[in-house]
């Protein structure tokens, strides 16, 4: 402890956040809040204060306290939540978004301690889930959450359960796959080493039983590791599409074929090395093509945000329903920090809404009763009561989610260079192998099989099938080092074929972050300790943050004290009258609009000044005229054009600006860009934008916190490589050159291949040589060169 | 040089041993989560008497 605990700001000993009061010790411990408080005693009377050991502040704020989850006893709902359950044995996994440092892993591993009835618990860091088996006899599954939510972990419950998608085994076993290929692969190489050596003649028994030995290796790897292709061979024949999987099944087949036929024959040691390689390194092509992020879900929409039940007041009773049960007229309670699932009219109380998951707006807005409030604000305050006048589906924001763009398939919205070129080289590839088969069956028609099977072995596109998942997966992990989260492989192409960007304004290029409050005025110490001491009393956003500003200054005693909601308070604080709001209250006068939300202070009805709340525009803006040059740049926002002045620095032509969009708006405005033949890139951060991101060519969401929120989109930019936008499309470009490079390259071994294959000479020694070169260049050239470019763009 | 039928069958059944063990693991979801094991190691096991510091 400090020797001078006054000068100093004290944080709270569970969650860190500051100590603005110092109502709330135990132990020698400071805590902020009643919440962080009785975590700690849960904790300290079951034992368990290592929490406290492993990590500083390791908890999460707990300025909330009361708990709602009645709505957990209702059987439909429990239903859908958990994944097994017996006579005794209840298994469930929660998403605990809370999880980040080693403490959590170990409390949340120790829940028996607290609860006897938990049997189990294991936690998956990554995907920050927890595990649980407990008996439900002894503890239902609302008190299971409860338990959680005591000790500072509460679950995340919604709609749409991402866990379960995300637990979905991944039914390719491709990790098997690649086993199998490998364990026969190194077997083969090694049966196959005598021959190329060669055998004398006295061991010419061990040829037979080498060979016997590699067709039953190559089995498995035909039928089991390399079914995929043919299956997805298949398919694309079905659809009439010429894909690089029909040259890599026909290689994968003839190499089989020709194989057994030479073995069985006795006329050669045929190509099961080649074969088994071949599928073995496709796969682990396809294995690093595959990146996921834990972390991250791309596929968001409204419904992993709204809450799961909603209580509404029945014959004066509250009861919790299920969110599809919610009907127009129902008369629901939204209490303190929950969303407002549909849109509805305010009845009772005072609404204090935060619509930052919708518009990225940061501050709170205040409704009056009778007003209508839209779904996906967040209340902030009181319990507040209205009536339904929307269901869940129809409401302002959610209807956006009928649109055909929600529907349609979202993957590879433009065609890769690989699809594009792969359907040119089967042609030609058929081409040549026909050609070389016509070419020698008039003279030899032994001959004449041999190029045509060789040239569907040599040319079988291993190395070009390589170097698109090999770039791809070099640049993503570059991109990610720069805090830039691609969801698959071919947005990268996506982002090259760019030529107009569409920037949403809240929330993307101005910051939620309002933290920085600017003081225009001159304050004397008792001043502040006379402002702090009536703003310490609010819960509004506003009344915090200058409470924070102000830092810890002496509470004084405050004797009168009223808030009037949507304007200020007005307190009594050691004798002296303290008004704080907006101008109507302090000032009398209704307010012009500024670029800064303005909060202004009288004290015994003199006039101090305000503490201002600056818009703040994302750093790295700067870049957006330099986009200007290269790219059409254009801006959406939902909001009033009083920015607009401001906003012309940034984008040049005004007319590429459009204020008062509904996301409706934004999303037509996508579509009829792409109508006139732009390929859209679209950078936006709440719900109301998820319309244009997923209309768009490329949604990029921005979020400044990647584990909070982001709409669904095929990328998640942190906030803070905003700057780096230029740098990462210019990069970008650069992975498509290389792309065509490595292209390239595979085509001159194919080509080399070929001058042996057509003469129908090729002997399996070359072609076990060919493939793996020409593999190793590829997948050598292709990350040098990836992290070349990534260097001269400054991204590495 | 018979000997060699032999040795061969004996390292194939081996690696089919590993390839079986190799199933196993993955069936039995050990390779799931590679990376909360690297923490949970750091994590003193707890002896009921130490509930103070």
């Amino acid at each position: 402890m400090a020797n001078n605990p006054t000068l100093e700001k004290t944080s709270c000993y569970h969650c860190g956040d500051d100590c603005i009061t110092t109502d709330y010790v135990i132990d020698d411990k400071q805590f902020c809040c009643h919440g962080c408080k009785s975590v700690y005693q849960i904790l300290s009377e079951n034992k368990l204060c290592s929490y406290y050991n492993y990590n500083d502040h390791p908890g999460a704020t707990r300025t909330r306290t009361d708990k709602r989850f009645d709505y957990l006893s209702e059987p439909t709902i429990v239903k859908e939540l958990i994944g097994y359950t017996d006579d005794d044995i209840t298994i469930v996994t929660f998403y605990i978004p809370h999880i980040h440092c080693s403490s959590c892993l170990w409390l949340l591993e120790q829940l028996n301690k607290i609860n006897p009835a938990v049997h189990y618990c294991r936690v998956d860091f990554l995907k920050k889930q927890l595990n649980i088996r407990f008996n439900h006899n002894k503890l239902n599954l609302q008190g299971l959450v409860e338990l959680l939510f005591d000790i500072g972990y509460e679950p995340l419950i919604s709609l749409q359960d991402i866990i379960k998608k995300q637990n979905e085994p991944a039914n390719d076993n491709l990790v098997k796959k690649i086993a199998v290929a490998g364990f026969c692969f190194g077997n083969v190489m090694l049966l196959s080493f005598p021959e190329y050596l060669g055998l004398s003649a006295y061991e010419q028994t061990f040829k037979h039983f080498f060979g016997w030995l590699n067709i039953l290796f190559s089995l498995p790897v035909l039928m089991y590791s390399g079914r995929g292709y043919f299956v997805s061979a298949y398919q694309n024949l079905r659809n009439k599409v010429l894909n690089i999987d029909f040259p890599l099944a026909l290689g994968i087949a003839v190499l089989f074929i020709r194989t057994a036929a030479e073995i069985l024959t006795h006329t050669g040691a045929g190509f099961a090395d080649t074969l088994c390689g071949l599928v073995f390194f496709l796969l682990v092509g396809k294995f690093v093509q595959k990146k996921t992020y834990h972390h991250l879900s791309f596929e968001r929409d409204y419904r992993s945000f709204f809450p799961v039940a909603v209580h509404v007041i029945d014959e004066e009773k509250e009861t919790p329903i299920p969110l599809s049960q919610l009907h127009t007229g129902h008369r629901m309670v939204i209490r303190h920090n929950e969303i407002v699932p549909a849109d509805a009219i305010l009845l009772k109380g005072e609404a204090l809404i935060d619509f930052s998951f919708v518009t990225g707006e940061a501050l709170p807005v205040s409704k009056t009763l009778g007003e209508i409030i839209y779904a996906g604000g967040r209340q902030a305050g009181e319990a507040i009561e209205m009536e339904v006048i929307k269901p869940v589906s129809q409401s302002y924001l959610t209807q956006l989610w009928n649109n055909e763009a929600f529907t349609r398939k979202q993957d590879n919205r433009m065609k890769t260079f690989n699809e594009k070129v792969s359907k040119y080289f089967t042609i030609v590839l058929l081409a040549i192998a026909f050609g070389a088969l016509l070419f020698w069956l008039p003279a030899d028609v032994k001959r004449g099989f041999a190029a045509f099977t060789a040239v569907l072995i040599v040319a079988c596109p291993c190395a070009l099938a390589l170097s698109t998942p090999f770039t791809m997966s070099a640049a993503l992990s570059v991109f990610d080092k720069n805090r830039f989260y691609l969801k698959n492989t071919a947005v990268v192409e996506q982002l090259a074929a760019i030529d107009a960007i569409v920037f949403d304004k809240t929330g993307t290029i101005t910051t939620g972050d309002n933290g920085i409050v600017k003081v225009e005025t001159k304050l004397s110490e008792i001043q502040k300790q006379l402002i702090y001491s009536a703003c310490s009393n609010s819960n509004h956003p506003l009344s915090r943050m200058i409470c924070r500003k102000i830092g810890d200054a002496k509470k004084l005693d405050t004797t009168g004290y009223l808030e009037v909601p949507g304007t200020g308070i007005v307190a009594k604080v050691d004798g002296h009258k303290v008004q704080i709001g907006n101008s109507k209250l302090v000032l009398n006068k209704t307010e012009q609009y500024t670029d800064t939300t303005k909060v202004h202070i009288a004290i015994d009805d003199v006039y101090l000044g305000y503490f201002g709340l600056a818009h703040h525009y994302r750093t790295g803006m700067e870049v957006i005229p330099q986009l200007g040059s290269t790219y059409q740049t254009y801006l959406l926002s939902g909001d009033q054009d009083h920015e607009k002045n401001e906003l012309r620095r940034f984008f040049s032509e005004p007319y590429h600006m459009h204020f008062n969009n509904s996301p409706q708006d934004k999303l037509d405005f996508i579509q009829m860009l792409q109508r006139t033949g732009k390929k859209v890139m679209m950078i936006g951060d709440g719900l109301n934008d998820s319309g244009a991101l997923k209309q768009s060519d490329l949604g990029i969401a921005i979020t400044d916190n990647v584990n909070n929120f982001s709409p669904g989109s095929d990328a998640i930019l942190d906030g803070c490589s905003f700057a780096k936008l230029p740098a990462f499309l210019r990069f970008s470009k650069d992975t498509v050159t290389i792309i065509h490079l490595s292209f390239l390259i595979s085509l001159t071994y194919n080509i080399i291949g070929l001058c042996y294959a057509v003469t129908g000479n090729l002997s399996p020694l070359i072609a076990a040589i060919l493939m793996p070169v020409s593999t190793v260049t590829i997948i050598s050239f292709t990350s040098l060169a990836t992290h070349f470019a990534a260097k001269k763009r400054k991204l590495s | 040089m018979n000997i060699i039928y032999f040795l061969i069958g004996c390292s194939v059944l081996l690696a089919l041993i590993f390839l079986g063990a190799f199933f196993w693991a993955q069936n039995s979801g050990q390779n799931d989560d590679l990376y909360t094991p690297s923490i949970r190691i750091l994590l003193d096991e707890e002896t009921d008497a130490d509930g103070e510091k």
